[in-house]
């Protein structure tokens, strides 16, 4: 299978890669690993007329702490690989649910090429990544020639491959919270050790003790267990707590499985996975 | 587009289209047939080749993204320009038995040797989710295994007899072992 033809940019910095964005507007599509959009051109769901080749660009490349104190967060640059993020010593400390997860991404040739911001702008609601940043609510940051505005992942997503990213926006950085190496877990079900989740759910612990969950695959967009999260609070036990886990969720019917069938998944998924991270 | 992309250490350059995968570049441009296209949509890893050392599949790759990079096809393992066994991952292969129909084998040495670089001391649990993204149709992944596990310098009896134990361990309880115990 081959691409529908376009024409190839690769723009030396980001500010270039901007400006080619707000040259062409919809007709372009950013690349950067490539491996949910090169798929989707090859089996010509996608024809951009022109793709801009991010990359390369080193500055969107990193990991570190950023900020003062009780504001510090992890500051991830949107074209850092899976890989990066899997051996990375910074996240391992300081917020240890993220390579966990994204150890399950794909397999490894998948997760040399893959990157976080990529995985964001897919927007897929199998997607193990944007489901795991939501449960940390995490922020994106979103840069275009009009400026820079930073978008709390929970209102980022509007549908399913879908988000309140502009045509002339890039993400360039994703920022999560500083929820160190412990009480989190991720429960992925699959048939099949690389496939995509039938349902996954994200446990994380927030700064202030709360548990976070967020599910994989329950919706058109990653959705937190809200029902959960208040049981919880409330002082309800796990397995209490977690028969809440389907309460607003709308799962989908494919080949892997019914929605009934997801909605019972997901409780016994949250179950284990509140388990797991309570130690 | 013109693209220069070094292969096997040697240098090469085409005027491509952008849309030309890297797949096809190897095959169609350098007449390099090695590697193998199977399900053309990133699942079977018969079409991995090295980029700056790391495996990835070629059928996902477009070769303007291979662009002043460096590319390692099974051509370019040690010996095998002159027809011979000479990379320490083709070697245990064969010693292994590690192929049948060979359709999977150029994709599956590529991401052992991909793997090893960077994990020496694979444990066969290691070796078994390190491939994960290689199918073989054949369904010949004990040998292939095993063969990984020769070419990292390990005892492959041992690891398999050392995941044997660790397995029972962890068996749901009722799960059938295969020992005729039940």
């Amino acid at each position: 299978m081959i691409p529908v033809g376009f024409d190839y940019q690769r723009p030396e910095s980001v500010d270039a890669a901007l400006a080619l964005l707000a040259e062409h507007g919809d007709d372009a599509t950013v690349l950067a690993g490539g491996h949910s959009l090169l798929p989707v051109m090859k089996l010509r769901l996608a024809a951009p007329e022109v793709v801009i080749d991010i990359g390369r660009l080193a500055e969107l490349n990193y990991i570190r702490v950023d900020g003062d104190g009780a504001d510090s967060y992890v500051a991830i640059g949107a074209g850092t690989r899976y890989r990066d993020i899997v051996v990375s010593d910074v996240l391992a400390k300081e917020c240890a649910l993220l390579p966990a997860v994204t150890r399950t991404v794909g397999d490894p040739q998948v997760r040399h090429r893959g990157t976080l911001g990529g995985a964001l702008a897919h927007g897929d609601p199998a997607g193990d990544l944007p489901a795991a940043i939501l449960a940390l609510e995490g922020t994106i940051v979103l840069r275009s020639p009009r400026g820079e505005r930073k978008v709390p992942i929970t209102e980022f997503y509007t549908g399913v491959f879908s988000s309140v990213k502009e045509p002339d926006e890039l993400i360039v950085e994703i920022r999560v919270p500083r929820t160190g190496s412990t009480g989190w877990a991720y429960e992925k079900f699959t048939r099949r050790s690389n496939d995509w989740a039938i349902v996954a759910v994200a446990v994380v612990t927030a700064p202030d003790g709360a548990r976070r969950i967020g599910l994989v695959n329950m919706g058109s967009t990653p959705l937190r267990a809200k029902a959960t999260e208040a049981a919880l609070a409330e002082g309800k036990s796990i397995e209490e707590a977690a028969a809440l886990a389907a309460e607003g969720a709308e799962p989908p019917a494919d080949n892997a499985g019914t929605p009934e069938y997801r909605r019972h998944l997901v409780t016994v998924l949250t179950r284990r996975a509140l388990q797991t991270a309570a130690g | 587009m013109k693209v220069e992309i070094t292969v096997n250490g040697e240098h090469t350059s085409h005027d491509v289209e952008p849309r030309t995968l890297l797949a096809h570049y190897l095959r169609e441009n350098l007449g390099l047939k090695a590697t193998n296209i199977g399900c053309d949509t990133t699942s079977c890893g018969a079409c991995t080749v090295l980029v700056d050392g790391e495996a990835v599949k070629s059928c996902t790759v477009l070769a303007v993204q291979a662009d002043q990079q460096s590319v390692t096809t099974m051509e370019g393992l040690d010996g095998a320009a002159q027809g011979e066994l000479g990379h320490p991952v083709t070697k245990a292969f064969r010693q292994e038995h590690g192929l049948q129909c060979g359709f999977c084998t150029p994709g599956m040495v590529m991401a052992a040797v991909s793997l090893i670089e960077e994990n020496p001391d694979l444990t066969e649990k290691d070796v078994r989710e390190g491939l994960e993204g290689n199918l073989c149709r054949c369904t010949g992944y004990h040998n292939i295994v095993r063969a990984v596990l020769v070419a990292a310098g390990k005892d492959p009896d041992a690891a398999q007899a050392a995941e044997a134990v660790s397995d029972e361990r962890t068996m749901a309880p009722g799960f059938s072992t295969g020992k005729g115990d039940q």
